[in-house]
């Protein structure tokens, strides 16, 4: 399958300390750890530290996640409890 | 001891007082709610000042009430007019569509978008997956930070209810609510949050409580009347302030949102005692003078009247001596009425050339009344006349709905009123039946200062117009029907004729005045030849008198003769008698 050979790129955007994105953050390394070991990159972003950067790229609800690469680019919001819808916008359905 | 100093606090407390603050700044303090003004024509009138500062503002509408243009105009004066710069975060539009919109009122956004406005695009894209609750801490932090950066101080959500539609779940919405409302109060930020009302089932729900929670709610509505677009604006709530709670009407202009307020206060006018000719000089005479400055004429009467070639002799007088003028027509371009008055001899184009005269026509169906008034307004502050015509005003408020056209027509007077105006309007008046039926649908005749009804009187296989007062406050006016004619010459006024209790017009009233004509000269012939006739009397007398007098000297003389010839006849006697008593010697 192609996407297993390739990188996926993903960016988390939260707001430190709050319910929702403590719960975004450990559900989605659940997910990176049953399903993208070896074959993921992830960069975490404080909104509440980097504020200008979240607007910077038009992100503005926490939690959001963005799967940055391969193409397309999709946003994915919420505490990213739907496992299955996750793992179906970042086109990872066959992984079920 | 204690005592004085009691007495002291009171009496600076009385000090305080007693220091004079505008009404409106009274207001707020006594309230201790502090406002920024929107900017928006009419509408910081309505609400004392304008909106709470440091809260939640709600505006409520349909789709299309004008919410986004209200929320974008508060921001954009804000940061123009006030110095108060601003964020728009957009969930409905891109901002790119929010900028091109905007221009179209004459904004400049993009001059201002460098220091004093900022567009944040929310909008979620249609592809967006959604797993798991969310919340808007992390926006709310990113606004305060852009905020700070910027120095803004307003901040519009346009419009919430998208926003809230995504977290499909009514405890989180309130939640979601209660979280910005609070972020609004801790920050100091103000807060205008648009809401589209009827939008779906859970609408009510949400809009009861969004109510609630904002501090100041505005509803816009949006309707339909007689096929015409009415706009109207209400405040539902204020916390902490008293505010007007009626429904006003607002127009989206050229420029943006404007409220039409009635005016809150009482009526002052600044009052003139001078008078500004018609332009017909009987006419002038008729009202001891003119109209009076700054007051109200209706001019009434079936069409064909010569209801606007009145009103175009009045603009043609303020355009001679040297007055701003504007006239104000509908359904008929300036053009047209330009050459149409040149066949009465009024001339109306250099005075437009020279920019005097402003005409201005505009469709009737087109607009509101509401929106009429909104252009007129406009055209007052631009061209500042001293003098205006409305021709007709019953096309204006003709278009949508009575109650807007009764409130348009007053609101007209108000706004001349206030900016010492004499203002003219013609009116058609359907006449049913008999003359006697004076009065306008619109009933404006009750607020008009002076009243002149124009009417055709048919009579003798002849149509004539008749001229009435029916009433002019402040002035002496004559009572009299008068027939008005119109020639290439210009508007002339005659007298009419009562015979019989009828009023001759027309051709009856010429040949009347010829007959009269005839038959004075006739009287004058006769009189003349009676004169004549005495003169030559006269001369006849004075010669008899001649005559005998004549004969009266011979009389005289003739007695002086006898006289002396009976004196020489007594002397000669006694000298005889003497002469013979000499000769006879007798003793």
């Amino acid at each position: 399958m192609n996407s297993q050979s390739e990188l996926i790129n993903l960016r988390l955007y939260i707001a430190a300390g709050t319910p929702n994105s403590i719960l975004a953050v450990s559900n989605l390394q659940a997910i990176v750890d049953e399903h993208l070991v070896g074959r993921h990159s992830m960069e975490v972003i404080d909104v509440l530290k980097e504020p200008s950067r979240a607007i910077a790229d038009g992100v503005l609800i926490t939690p959001t996640l963005v799967k940055l690469f391969p193409p397309p680019k999709v946003s994915i919001i919420g505490n990213l409890g739907d496992k299955v819808k996750v793992l179906c916008a970042l086109d990872l359905g066959s992984e079920l | 001891m204690e005592t004085n100093v009691n007495r002291l606090k009171f009496f600076h407390r009385r000090i305080a007082f007693i220091t004079v603050i505008p009404p409106m700044i009274q207001k707020e303090q006594a309230e201790g709610i502090d406002k920024v003004p929107t900017g928006i024509p009419g509408f910081d009138e309505i609400t004392y000042g304008g909106l709470p500062k440091g809260r939640t503002t709600l505006i409520l509408g349909g789709a299309g009430s004008g919410k986004t243009v209200f929320a974008l105009q508060t921001l954009v004066n804000g940061a123009r007019d006030f110095g108060k710069p601003g964020i728009f975060v957009a969930f409905e539009e891109n901002s790119k569509q929010i900028i091109a919109n905007a221009s179209t009122f004459g904004w400049d956004l993009e001059a201002l978008e460098k220091e004093k406005l900022f567009f944040l695009d929310a909008r979620m894209s249609p592809d967006l997956v959604m797993s798991g609750s969310f919340d808007l801490n992390g926006m709310l932090a990113s606004i305060k930070a852009k905020a700070d950066e910027m120095g803004a101080t307003r901040i519009v959500f346009d419009s919430i209810d998208v926003l809230l539609t995504l977290l499909n779940d009514p405890v989180a919405e309130r939640q979601e609510l209660y979280r910005i409302h609070d972020w609004f109060s801790e920050t100091g930020l103000t807060g205008i949050m648009t809401f589209r009302t009827g939008s779906d089932e859970n609408s009510s729900e949400r809009y009861g409580f969004m109510q609630f929670m904002a501090d100041c709610v505005i509803a816009l509505y949006h309707r339909m009347v007689d096929r015409i677009s009415l706009r109207e604006i209400r405040v539902i709530k204020y916390r902490g302030s008293s505010f007007s709670e009626n429904e006003f009407p607002m127009v989206i202009g050229h420029h943006g949102i404007e409220i039409a307020n009635i005016g809150l206060s009482e009526p002052e006018y600044e009052v003139f005692t001078d008078r500004v000719s018609t332009g017909v000089e009987r006419l002038d005479s008729m009202l001891s003078g003119g109209y009076l400055r700054g007051s109200s004429i209706l001019v009434t009467g079936a069409p064909g009247t010569a209801k606007s070639s009145l009103a175009g002799a009045f603009i043609e007088a303020a355009c001679k001596r040297g007055e701003r003028a504007l006239y104000v027509s509908f359904d008929e371009s300036a053009n047209e009425i330009i050459r149409n008055m040149t066949s009465i001899n009024i001339q109306l184009e250099p005075y437009v050339k020279s920019g005097v005269l402003r005409m201005y026509s505009a469709r009737t169906e087109a607009r509101s009344a509401e929106e009429h008034l909104m252009n007129i307004r406009r055209l007052i502050a631009e061209h500042k006349p001293r003098c205006i015509v409305i021709d007709p005003l019953s096309a204006m408020v003709k278009a949508g709905g009575h109650i807007t056209a009764l409130g348009a027509a007053e609101r007209l007077i108000h706004l001349a009123k206030s900016n010492g105006i004499t203002l003219l309007c013609t009116s058609l008046l359907e006449i049913r039946g008999s003359l006697t039926t004076e009065a306008t649908e619109i009933r404006i005749s009750t607020i008009a200062d002076t009243w002149i009804n124009l009417s055709y009187v048919p009579q003798g296989g002849e149509r004539n117009r008749a001229l009435t007062i029916v009433k002019s406050r402040g002035t002496r006016h004559s009572n009299q029907v008068r027939e008005l004619i119109l020639s290439n010459e210009g508007i002339t006024l005659a007298d009419v004729y009562t015979a019989g209790g009828e009023v001759l017009m027309g051709t009856l009233r010429f040949e009347r005045e010829e007959a009269d004509k005839q038959a004075e000269d006739h009287e004058r012939l006769e009189t003349e030849s009676k004169k004549i006739e005495l003169e030559l009397g006269e001369a006849e007398i004075n010669a008899k008198m001649q005559a005998l007098k004549k004969q009266l000297e011979a009389n005289r003389a003739e007695m002086a003769r006898l006289s002396r010839e009976d004196e020489t006849r007594r002397t000669g006697g006694m000298k005889k008698l003497a002469d013979l008593q000499r000769l006879r010697r007798a003793d």
